[in-house]
Order: structure tokens, then C-alpha cells, then sequence
């Protein structure tokens, strides 16, 4: 079966992260003062979803943990419980500590089980401490039995004699396709079990129906059995009965045990929910400590997902798009062959009408395939909200945070690449960018900071900006700290722009005491770094006393590329088209050659290393070894500066990157290669790898 | 004992292939497809038996001379030059190579009882790379194993090689 079950595994996770991120964004969205039931009834199916699949994939530990949320939840959409910020609070520290629990597991590595004890116990403390604001109903039976951790003291666990069990079936158990002695079978496969049928439920012979369960039983089973056993079987049937079970203990001396007995035994069989068993509050400081080593047990249940290839979901209105551009390809082309097999030469117009839609057709087909590819940003931008909130809470300030643009698709691999530099962008908007309320009061802005996240598309870019309204970058601090850290010149003459970009220079960092939100100054520097290797560039502008923005340009797609062919002998090679600065014939005048480190040239006062094409790529049939009968193309990529010695340069164009690496592997100097138009292969260039092999 | 039988029995075919007058052999299943040489685009800083990449229906495929490979003689490509584009598996999963050979011959099927062991042939063709030999009615057959022979980390670490005796 598991193997029939792990095909399942991959989008069992998909669909549980997509139900925590909703869980997530439905608790920040709360507004405590006035709770919308539908709110609460959203989190609610999200975990309801996440307990059920994880129990069919025997992630018990996973299911366990959820239940207790989903109690909380309950409690929550009845209206028995007020809603307040810490239990919100702790709410959205289970839906991490859940997304932790799936990502190990999808991994297959180990669950950190403190932490999940750790939450599980915050979860039933928040739901001892409040008191119920209405009698429970019969129909929420898990409500009003108080929770704890329901965890064991090992040592007791250990001397466990058997379990009593009160099972009391609904009338509907049968019509669910469930039998009630298949499970006592497997029951007695466990122990040694005694059954008790209470008949008191059974009506009249006129009014029974025999499709209806009106026996309960009171089962017995004897022997060392892990509560996870009798979980499992009665796993299918814990919404379609009423079950209670209590342990049978070889010895009864620890207070804690009979109070757990006497807990359970005034309690009507009906009120006590599956899985659980009462005990003191008392208790759970003691159960926390044993909780992972209970859980370790269970761990051997829980079985390793295969990492599963990357998938993405497709609108299926972009399919719909996609399959009506083929009918459309494919009436084209019967329409060109049936041209073809009778042709005459007064059909030509009719050929060439045929020819330019199919290239239509084509090329439409072409934009709608890269099409599903792109995904909305706000698969990016969804996670800051919570980011906001987490940050403003801890800091003390007053946040909030705009979304524009969600909606802006952007390819797949960009949108992946781009969130950890965002997050840092963010942040530190978050953290340095806006000030504490009592200084926002003092400067005459409102009290509540607005940070604005704005994504939209400008020509074949897409431009993300992170806009904050608060005290904005102070350029003479800037240079004072860039000047004492060594960065720069006293003497330097910077101007605005020079200035702000000294903050993406590794090391730097304004902040007066580093905090673990940021000012390590190690942020900004990977961001660039990041935003550059994604073939995009990032800016600052900012007012001192009014606020930052700072903007990312990336391509949309990482999949085409706006190149310069170049010619080298025989050899043509692409290089992005972002990376040339300029291209010039050198004079022999401006010329260096530096004994032992190669050649420099003179370019308006800065001397830059020349890197011959030729002869770093070995090309025998370049035209000329001479730099003055070639060309120099001045490069530059992750701040490095250089020229390329080249034979010419032949045209721009828009080129598809296709990997090199696919059937071969990683050349230095090469970022991938493409095909031109005559249908040859041309390698384009990197301009860091050909610096770093230049050096060599 | 059955299965071992069973297997000994079963027929395997190879696509032969000539390289200085000998026959070589590629399980078939290994190969997509064979074409004509065409010019190629050539890759800097790779071994000198990597001719190049050539573009395949709009996938990059590196294209490996096996002449200069087994330390052949170079010689000029003509129209009968061929190229087999294979499939190939590495570590890191299946890419897709080619070769280029002097001409393709014939198809065989060859028992796998039939297949013996490959003498050592001296150190220009490294028995590591070779599945066996079969020895048919006209000639005799040298099956490669084209994962172990374009394998393109090796590739690497010959270059790699050669730079350390260099070095030396």
C-alpha cells in the first residue's frame, strides 16, 4: 500500500502548503473587533483538510497536531470562544511549526519534535484558559472536554496493561460502509479482548431499521499497545461515533493516574473526544519533557515523501488557449498540405496566405507556452503580511503594509529566485526604514508606518518596488561610515546615487546595534548580488526624512535573452546585451602591458584588464592578434569591469537560452548557448566566469 | 540457475560501426538516432575529442570523436562520416551525445552467452569502456559501453590528467 500511497505523497504536501499559506493569510487578515464567521470557517477547512489527508497518509504526527488546532478553531466558529490576539498568535506560530513538520517529512529528515511540543503545549494551554461562552451541544462533542497535552508520562506509557475502550457508533456507522466486527477483529489481533454489547439502545422489532447501528459496546483488550494501534483502527470511523478509551495500568500508584481515571469516569462516554485522554493540567509541564520521546516512537509510521520534481499549477484557461492554438496549427497545416498535393502556380497567393498564419499560429503557440510559466507575484508577496506583522509585533512599531500589483506574472525561476531577496529588501524597510510611533509623532507623520510593495510591468521588464515612508537613507552617515569602514576615499567625490549604492557594498550596515531582523550587513550585498545574477539591476532613490523606495528591473523570462553576437575567427559568441558598457578600436598609445599580469588599457583614466577571446577560448582562426586592429568591448558583470578582445561585432538579438549542461557540462567563461538563426549553435558568454579564467 | 540460463539466452541487438577498419558495437536501444556530419559549433576548454555542440531540434548535444577518443589517427570527415546520437546515461541522469564514427554497418543480434570477455588491448583502447567482444562470421566485434565512454565528468578529469602530467 505505501507504494500505491506514495505516488499521492507529492500532492498531498502541495495541496497542505497551499492550506497553511490560507490558514496563514486568514488569521493575519482577522480583525479581532469584528470576526466574520467565513474567516474563521476557511482556516477552519484548511486545517480540517490538512488533519484529514496527513491521517490517510499515516503522518500521524502531523494529524495529531492539527486536531488540536482544529479544536481550537471550533471553538472558535461557534462563537464559544472570543478571539483574541495571543490566541492568534499562537495559532500562526502552530501553522509554521505545521509547515516545519510537512517540510521534514516531505524530506525525509527528522522532525524537531521539541518544537512541536512546544507549540502543541502553547495550543492547550490557550485552550484550558479560556471558558467556554456557551453550553456545549452534543453535536460538538470535542469542545468541552478540556484538552493538555494528552501525553503520558513514558514510565507510565511502559506499564500499560491494556485499554478499555467505550465505543458508542452512530446510527449511520454502517451506511458509511464501516463494520463494526472488523475492527474488533483487529482488536483482538492486538490483545486479549473482551466485548460487553449494551442492547439499551435497540428499539422495538417494528421500529428497527436494520440499516441502522443502535448497539454500543464496551471493548477490553489486554497487553502492551501503543495508543497509536487502537487509533489506527478506529482511524475511519472517529467522525461517525462516539469513542472513549482509557488505559489500563499494571500498578495504579501515581496521583496523576487515578486523577486521569477519575477525570474520565465522571465524564459522560459521549463528551470525550477520540485520541485524547484528560488529565491534569498539572501534568503537562512533565509531559512536555517526554513528548518527543513518545513521538519518536511514532516516527517510524511516518515515511520519507521521494523529493518530487517541481511542479507548478497552470490555469486552465491557459491550457484552454494552449489547445485552441493547436486546432488552429493543425487546420493550417491540412490546409497547406492539401495546397501542396494540387498546386498550381495560381495558387501562390493562396501558399503565402497559408505561410503567414502559420507563422501566426506559431508564434502565438510560442507566447501562450511561455505563458504558463508565469506565475502572479503574489506567490511572492503573499508571505509578507505575515512578515509585517511578525516584525511590527516584535519591534514595537506600527506598520502597514500595501500590496499593489499582485497580479503581475512573472516567469516561474524568477519568481523563485526572487524571494529571498525581497525578504531582505523588506526587512529592512521594516527594521531601519520606519521609525518608532513616538518619533513618527514627533517628525509630523502619521503614527502607522506605511511600507508599500508595488509590482508592475514596464517594456519587456518587470519592475519591483519596495516603497517605505520612513526616515529614508542620510547620505552624509553613509559616507562617513563607508569612509570609516575603508570603503571609500575621504577624498571621494560621490554623487546620490554613488552614495546609496554604497549600501550594497559587503559589510556595510548603518544600523547603530545589530538586531536579529537585520544590520548585519551582509543583506544587501547578496541582494544585488542575487538581482544581478537574475539578469536584473536594482536602485535606490530615497528622501532623508521622507521615505526609500527601491526598485528591482528584472527580464521577465530567464529564458530569452536580448544579445550581442560576437565574431571571434570562425566562432560566434553571444554576450547579454545588459552586460556592454561600450565598444572602441584601442590606440596603441592607451596600451599597458603590465609585466607578469597581463594587458590593461587606458579608458577615461581607469585602467582595465583586456582579456583576448582568442586566446582564453583557444580560436586559431581569429583574424588578429593585434588590440589595435580589433575590438574592444568593455564589459561588466558583478562589478567587475573588463574589455573583450574580439574580431568584430556582428548584430543584436533576442536569443533563447538553452543549457549546455542538459547533455554536457559546466565550460567556465560559458553561461549557456543558443541557436541562431541559420540554425548553428553559439555559446553565450559569462562575463565573471571569463574574468575568473582570464586569471587563471 | 533458470534465470541465469534465461538470460545468457537473451538476444541482444547492437549497431555496428567502423572506426580505422574495425567493427564496433552499440546496443541498439541506446541510439536515437544517425546522421550526416555537419560543421558544429566548437566548445572552448574541453578535450580535443569533444568536436562540438550541435544543435538537435533545439537541443544542445555535445558531439565526441571517437577516432580521437581511442587515440586514432585524425583523419578528414567525408560525405560517409556519420554521427550516431545516443542516449546516454550519467550520474546526474540521461543526456543526450553523439559520436562520430567512419561508417555504420550493419545491425546484430547477439546472444548475451555470445558476448566474451575483452582481452586487454593495450593501453590505446582502455577495456574499462568496452561491454565484450563478439566474434561473428566475418569479423570480430568490440561492444563499447557508451555510459562508462561519455561520461562527461571523465571527460574533465582526462583533461584534468593531462594538466597534472603537464605539470610534471
Amino acid at each position: 500500500m505505501s507504494i500505491d500511497m506514495a505516488q499521492f505523497h507529492q500532492v498531498f504536501f502541495e495541496e497542505s502548503f497551499e492550506g497553511l499559506d490560507a490558514m496563514e493569510s486568514g488569521l493575519l487578515n482577522l480583525d479581532l473587533g469584528d470576526v466574520n464567521v467565513e474567516d474563521i470557517n476557511t482556516i477552519f477547512r484548511a486545517a480540517h483538510s490538512i488533519k484529514g489527508g496527513s491521517g490517510t497518509f499515516g503522518f500521524t504526527a502531523v494529524s495529531d497536531f492539527t486536531h488540536v488546532m482544529e479544536t481550537l478553531l471550533d471553538e472558535m466558529r461557534d462563537g464559544r470562544r472570543k478571539i483574541t490576539q495571543p490566541a492568534v498568535d499562537v495559532l500562526l506560530g502552530s501553522v509554521d511549526c505545521l509547515r516545519d513538520m510537512l517540510q521534514s517529512i516531505q524530506n525525509g529528515s527528522e522532525v524537531d519534535q521539541s518544537d512541536v511540543a512546544e507549540h502543541k503545549l502553547a495550543l492547550d494551554n490557550e485552550l484550558n484558559n479560556a471558558v467556554p461562552s456557551s453550553p456545549t451541544g452534543r453535536h460538538a462533542p470535542e469542545a468541552s472536554a478540556p484538552k493538555s497535552a494528552a501525553v503520558l508520562p513514558a514510565e507510565e506509557a511502559e506499564q500499560i496493561a491494556g485499554w478499555v475502550i467505550a465505543f458508542s457508533p452512530h446510527l449511520h456507522l454502517l451506511k458509511t460502509g464501516n463494520e463494526p466486527v472488523r475492527m474488533f477483529r483487529e482488536l483482538a489481533a492486538l490483545g486479549q479482548l473482551t466485548t460487553t454489547v449494551d442492547l439499551q439502545g435497540v428499539p422495538d422489532l417494528d421500529d428497527l431499521d436494520p440499516e441502522e447501528c443502535h448497539l454500543s459496546w464496551k471493548l477490553r483488550v489486554l497487553g502492551d499497545i501503543p495508543e497509536a494501534e487502537i487509533d489506527e483502527i478506529f482511524d475511519w470511523v472517529e467522525d461517525d461515533c462516539d469513542l472513549a478509551k482509557q488505559p489500563i495500568y499494571k500498578t495504579s500508584t501515581s496521583s496523576a493516574q487515578t486523577q486521569v481515571s477519575a477525570d474520565i469516569a465522571i465524564k459522560p462516554v459521549t463528551n470525550i473526544v477520540p485520541r485524547e485522554i484528560s488529565s491534569e493540567f498539572a501534568s503537562t509541564s512533565e509531559s512536555e519533557s517526554n513528548a518527543p520521546e513518545r513521538k519518536s516512537g511514532k516516527k517510524e509510521e511516518v515515511k520519507a515523501a521521494p523529493k518530487g520534481s517541481s511542479s507548478i499549477r497552470v490555469d486552465t484557461s491557459k491550457i484552454d488557449t494552449l489547445i485552441n492554438m493547436v486546432g488552429e496549427l493543425v487546420i493550417t497545416q491540412s490546409m497547406l498540405s492539401l495546397l501542396g498535393e494540387h498546386f498550381e502556380l495560381n495558387k501562390l497567393d493562396q501558399l503565402k496566405n497559408g505561410l503567414s498564419q502559420l507563422e501566426r499560429h506559431t508564434r502565438e503557440l510560442q507566447e501562450s507556452v511561455m505563458n504558463i510559466r508565469m506565475l502572479p507575484i503574489s506567490f511572492v508577496f503573499s508571505r509578507f503580511p505575515r512578515l509585517a506583522h511578525d516584525i511590527s509585533s516584535k519591534l514595537g512599531k506600527k506598520i502597514e503594509l500595501k500590496l499593489v500589483g499582485e497580479h503581475t506574472e512573472v516567469d516561474k525561476t524568477v519568481v523563485e529566485l526572487l524571494s529571498d531577496p525581497l525578504v531582505h529588501l523588506v526587512r529592512n524597510s521594516l527594521d531601519h526604514g520606519i521609525e518608532m510611533p513616538n518619533v513618527r509623532l514627533a517628525a509630523g507623520k502619521p503614527e502607522t508606518g506605511t511600507v508599500t510593495l508595488e509590482a508592475y510591468h514596464r517594456g519587456g521588464n518587470i519592475v519591483i518596488e519596495v516603497t517605505d515612508d520612513g526616515k529614508g537613507l542620510d547620505k552624509d552617515k553613509l559616507r562617513a561610515k563607508a569612509i570609516e569602514k575603508g570603503l571609500i576615499d575621504p577624498e571621494a567625490i560621490l554623487s546620490d546615487k554613488q552614495t546609496y549604492e554604497l549600501i550594497f557594498m559587503p559589510g556595510f550596515s548603518t544600523a547603530e546595534k545589530l538586531t536579529d531582523i537585520s544590520g548585519r550587513g551582509v543583506g544587501m550585498d547578496v541582494v544585488r548580488r542575487n538581482i544581478q545574477a537574475l539578469g536584473g539591476n536594482i536602485e535606490i532613490l530615497s528622501e532623508l526624512g521622507k521615505g526609500s523606495t527601491i526598485s528591482i528591473h528584472l527580464p521577465l523570462t530567464l529564458a530569452i535573452l536580448d544579445g550581442q553576437s560576437i565574431a571571434v575567427g570562425d566562432e560566434t559568441y553571444i554576450l547579454p546585451l545588459g552586460s556592454i558598457i561600450e565598444s572602441l578600436h584601442v590606440k596603441e598609445d592607451r596600451l599597458n602591458r603590465v609585466a607578469g599580469k597581463g594587458e590593461t588599457f587606458l579608458l577615461r583614466g581607469q585602467y582595465l584588464p583586456i582579456i583576448r577571446m582568442h586566446q582564453i577560448f583557444n580560436v586559431p582562426t581569429a583574424k588578429t592578434t593585434k588590440l589595435t586592429e580589433g575590438l574592444i568591448v568593455v564589459v561588466e558583470g558583478q562589478g567587475l569591469r573588463c574589455g573583450l578582445f574580439v574580431d568584430d561585432l556582428l548584430g543584436q538579438q533576442q536569443v533563447v537560452i538553452k543549457s549546455l549542461e542538459a547533455n554536457y557540462r559546466r565550460i567556465e567563461g560559458v553561461s549557456g548557448a543558443t541557436i541562431l538563426g541559420d540554425g548553428s549553435v553559439a555559446l553565450i558568454l559569462d562575463i565573471p566566469g571569463l574574468v575568473r579564467l582570464a586569471n587563471q | 540457475m533458470t534465470a541465469d540460463l534465461e538470460s545468457n539466452q537473451h538476444v541482444e541487438q547492437f549497431l555496428t560501426f567502423e572506426l580505422e577498419g574495425e567493427a564496433y558495437g552499440i546496443e541498439i536501444l541506446k541510439v536515437q538516432e544517425i546522421r550526416g556530419w555537419e560543421p558544429i559549433r566548437k566548445i572552448p576548454n574541453t578535450p580535443d575529442f569533444v568536436k562540438g555542440a550541435l544543435n538537435l531540434r533545439g537541443s544542445i548535444v555535445p558531439i565526441v570523436d571517437l577516432r580521437e577518443r581511442f587515440q586514432m589517427q585524425k583523419v578528414e570527415y567525408t560525405p560517409v562520416t556519420v554521427v550516431i546520437v545516443m542516449s546516454v546515461n550519467t550520474a546526474s541522469g540521461t543526456s543526450v551525445m553523439g559520436i562520430v564514427a567512419d561508417a555504420v554497418s550493419d545491425v546484430l543480434d547477439i546472444k548475451l552467452s555470445d558476448i566474451k570477455e575483452a582481452p586487454n588491448l593495450g593501453s590505446r583502447i582502455n577495456t574499462q569502456y568496452m561491454r565484450g567482444m563478439f566474434v561473428g562470421k566475418k569479423n570480430m566485434v568490440m561492444l563499447l559501453d557508451v555510459d562508462k565512454l561519455l561520461n562527461p565528468e571523465e571527460f574533465v578529469d582526462i583533461a584534468g590528467l593531462a594538466a597534472i602530467a603537464e605539470g610534471k
